[in-house]
Order: C-alpha cells, then structure tokens, then sequence
C-alpha cells in the first residue's frame, strides 16, 4: 500500500487502511494518506474510482448514507473522528465541504455566511458577526463585488460568484481542513480561474482537499496528488512527479489519456 | 504502448516521429555524401549536400508547428509530454548536425593534393561512426528505448579516439611540410565537425532516455 508522511509538516488528518462498502459493494479498499495543511492534495481517477467517497469519509459525509460503512482510522489532529461520542456537527465545522453545484441557501448573501458563526456561537454580538461576514467573503475574494448588495439573495449571485459565496460560508465557522468536491465543474472557465486563485491564498491557512475530474486542474493547483483507481489509492506524490513521470503504469495510463 | 482514447492525438505523434525520422535520414545521408565528396574530391556531390540542408530547415520548423500544437491542443502529460519536448529538441540538434554536413561539404572544393593525406581514408571510417550514432539514436527514439540510448552514449568515446589520432596526424603533415598547411586545415574542421555531430547524437541519446524513463542516463555514461 502507497503511504506517505512528510517529515517537515505534521498531518492536519491521518487516515490509515481505511476501507468503505455501500451494503455488500466494497467501494474503497485500505486507503492510507496523510493530508497536510501546506499543501493543497488533488484526488484524481475515473468516474466510480472511489475518491468522492473517500473525501467524504473525512468529515463523516457518508453517515447519511445508511447502507455506508467505514473501517479502518482517520484522525483530525491525532482524534479519531469515527469514535463513538464525536460531535459530527461540530466535525463538519471543522472539516468543512464545498460541492460540485454552488448550494447556497435561499437566504440573502450576509444570512449564508452569518449562519454557521450563528449556530456555531462564534459571533460575539452583530458588530462581530458583521465582521465575520466581512472578513469570510474577503478571503473568498467576493467582498468588493457584493459588498453593496449584502441584503440580495444569494442565489441571484452567478454561479462562479455562488461557488466563491460557498467558499466563504465554510470559511466562516473558521474550519481546519476544506474539502472541495469537484468545485469548478459547473463553471466557466474565468470563474474557475478565479475559485483556483483563491484556493491558492487559501492554501497554508487551512488544509485543502480537491477531487476534480480535470488533470489540469490539479496540475495547477495542488501540490500533492493522489489517483485513484477501482476503490485503491495507486499512487501518491509530489503534483509535478505525478503529471511528468508517474512511477506506476496505471497512473501514466490514466493521465496520459489511455484509459479504458 | 497501448492507445490513445482520443485518436487524433495518436495521429499527431505518429506524423512527428515520422518527421523527426525523416530529419535523421536526412542528416544521416548529408554525413555519409560529404565524406564521399571530400574523399573523391567531388564538388558536384558536395554541392548537392549543401543543397538538400534546406529540406532539414524545412522539416524542422514543421515538427516545431505541430510539437506547438500538440501541446496547445491536447496538453500531454507524463511520457507523452516528455516525448513532446524531447522532438522539439531533438528537431533543434539534428538540423545542427545537417549543418556540420553541410560545412564538411563546402570544404571539399578547398583541399588540395588529397593523395598524401592518410586521414583521408581515416576521416569517412569517423564519419560513418558519427552517421549510424544518429541513425541508431533515432532508432531509439521512435522505440522508447532506453538501452540503444545508453550504447549510443558509450560510442561517442570511438568518435572523440578517432579525432585525437586524425588530429595529431595532421599536425604532423603541417609540421613536416608547411605546404600542406591549408588544406590540412580544412581537415581539421571536417574531423572538428564529425567529432561535434558525434556530440550531438549523445545529447540526443539523453534526451531519448529522459523521455523514455523520465530519467537522466547516469553520469559514468556521459
């Protein structure tokens, strides 16, 4: 099995022979990664290879899947997050998810970001959580295009605008790692420009996880990329070693455009 | 070497190392005539080799145009990439070694009383080492092969032998009878020019295995 650790930076989250069936389907077979904040790590592979499932086994998104099951350990700063007794919610505030479609909530763009700081209690009062709100669309680099309309609803935004507006609700409740399924597929390419620049000023403040059907993409914007093929992680490295000399055969096939 | 799903993009690297062994064959024969010439003292010959270096002109800007956009189009990746970039060069450095042909021809008009210079029969013997250098080089390239990579490297050291032998041979003429020093010169460049295309198809020989293993030869071969 590939594993991988890197001295120099402790990992953010560790998961270790961590296997997931659907009922009787075994869709991820003893998967171990170590997932770092100072680089962004791109999950690559066919549609079906099981890297969508692995994402969400790292904020428990598979719980609401009742015929999931998780074997094996992931850890959030050494905590097992499938032990008996972890607050998911307060997981997935942690470990927050950014999904292929924009979702923002039917509510104006300040209540999208204000909510989670909300039910989260991490706002001191409306002052704080305006500048919540502030610093949250900021970093998502949507501030100066909405500043001035923060009582519109949020789904009247474009959908790159919806995806940045995603982007700084989970930003928001102050999250540890972001995982990013498939973000920029509904957009074009401008828009996704501008989601890859900002996981690039993301990166290093928190950890972030990309699955994306674009090798491109993950060229541009990970540091680390990991492809996976038929439930199994097949290969692990640095981005660049990867997509200029993968050391295993199915990992050339695949980027190189002969698979299947 | 399974295909490409996308056909097309099997089409465009099948039409570059057809270019790229076209340039070889080229270069190969413009070695091989311009030693002939010189050794027989036939400018018409040499003449034709100058020529005919236009056609690796041409087909270097081709392979230039269609590497460009190979790589705009169908954004390779991984072997497909570094097979890409190595034609670029290699395109680059075999219309380089067109060039020494085309230099060796144009002296063939300058060298005079050829009967008593031994390194006359030395020189095509050189040259023909050079020569199937650059054709077993992009052999290995149009194969992915590594191994022909590496044993063209290990050749280059006959070339540099044979130069160092022709070399002080010369100077010898040149010393015993200042007469011979002009064309004995000219001599020296043609055996100057062989030892550098024998240079050249070792840098190639590098780039094969590169592309071919992602992977420099290891330096006791260069």
């Amino acid at each position: 099995m590939v594993t991988q650790t890197s001295a120099n930076s402790p990992a953010k989250m560790r998961a270790r022979d961590v296997s997931v069936f659907y009922g009787p389907k075994q869709a991820i077979d003893s998967v171990s990664i170590d997932i770092e904040t100072d680089h962004v790590t791109a999950f690559i592979g066919p549609s079906g290879c099981g890297k969508s499932t692995f994402l969400r086994t790292l904020n428990r998104m598979n719980d609401t899947i009742a015929s999931a099951r998780v074997e094996g350990t992931i850890e959030l700063d050494g905590d097992d997050i499938y032990r008996s007794g972890m607050d998911v919610v307060q997981l997935r505030a942690r470990v927050g998810m950014v999904f292929q479609r924009p979702n923002p909530f039917p509510k104006t763009i300040y209540e999208n970001i204000a909510y989670g700081p909300k039910i989260h209690g991490l706002a001191d009062g409306k002052d704080h959580l305006d500048q919540i709100v502030e610093k949250s669309l900021r970093r998502a680099g949507l501030w100066e295009e909405v500043k001035d309309r923060l009582s519109d609803s949020g789904t009247a935004l474009s959908g790159g605008q919806q995806q940045r507006l995603c982007i700084a609700r989970a930003i928001a409740v102050e999250p540890e790692v972001i995982l990013m399924d498939e973000p920029c597929s509904a957009l074009d390419p401008i828009a996704t420009a501008k989601i890859e620049e900002l996981i690039d000023e993301l990166r290093g403040r928190y950890a972030i996880v990309i699955v994306t059907h674009s090798m491109q993409q993950a060229a541009r914007v990970s540091q680390r990329t990991a492809f996976f093929h038929l439930g199994k992680m097949v290969e692990y490295g640095e981005t660049s070693d990867i997509f200029t000399n993968p050391r295993e055969e199915r990992t050339k096939d695949y980027i190189t455009g002969r698979y299947g | 070497m399974t295909e490409h799903t996308v056909k097309a993009f099997d089409e465009d690297i099948t039409r570059l190392r057809g270019l790229i062994a076209e340039m070889g064959g080229l270069a190969e024969v413009a070695i091989q005539e311009s030693l002939q010439a010189l050794v027989n003292g036939d400018v018409e010959l040499a003449q034709q080799v100058v020529e005919r270096d236009k056609k690796l002109d041409t087909l270097e800007s081709e392979v230039d145009k269609l590497a460009v956009r190979v790589l705009a189009l169908r954004a390779p990746l991984a072997d497909d990439l570094r097979e890409i970039i190595a034609a670029l060069k290699i395109a680059g450095v075999v219309e380089r070694i067109g060039d020494y042909a085309k230099n060796i021809a144009r002296r063939v008009g300058d060298v005079e009383d050829r009967k008593r210079f031994d390194p006359l029969t030395l020189l095509p013997v050189m040259g023909e080492v050079a020569a199937e250098m650059v054709h077993d080089v992009l052999t290995a390239y149009a194969a992915r092969d590594p191994v022909l990579a590496r044993e063209v490297i290990q050749r280059d050291e006959r070339v540099d032998t044979f130069y160092d032998s022709i070399f002080r041979n010369l100077v010898s003429y040149m010393v015993e009878n200042p007469a011979t020093i002009s064309s004995a010169a000219q001599l020296l460049f043609v055996a100057r020019n062989i030892e550098r295309i024998g240079d050249h198809a070792t840098n190639v020989a590098e780039m094969v295995h590169y592309a071919a293993t992602g992977e420099y030869p290891p330096d006791e071969l260069r």
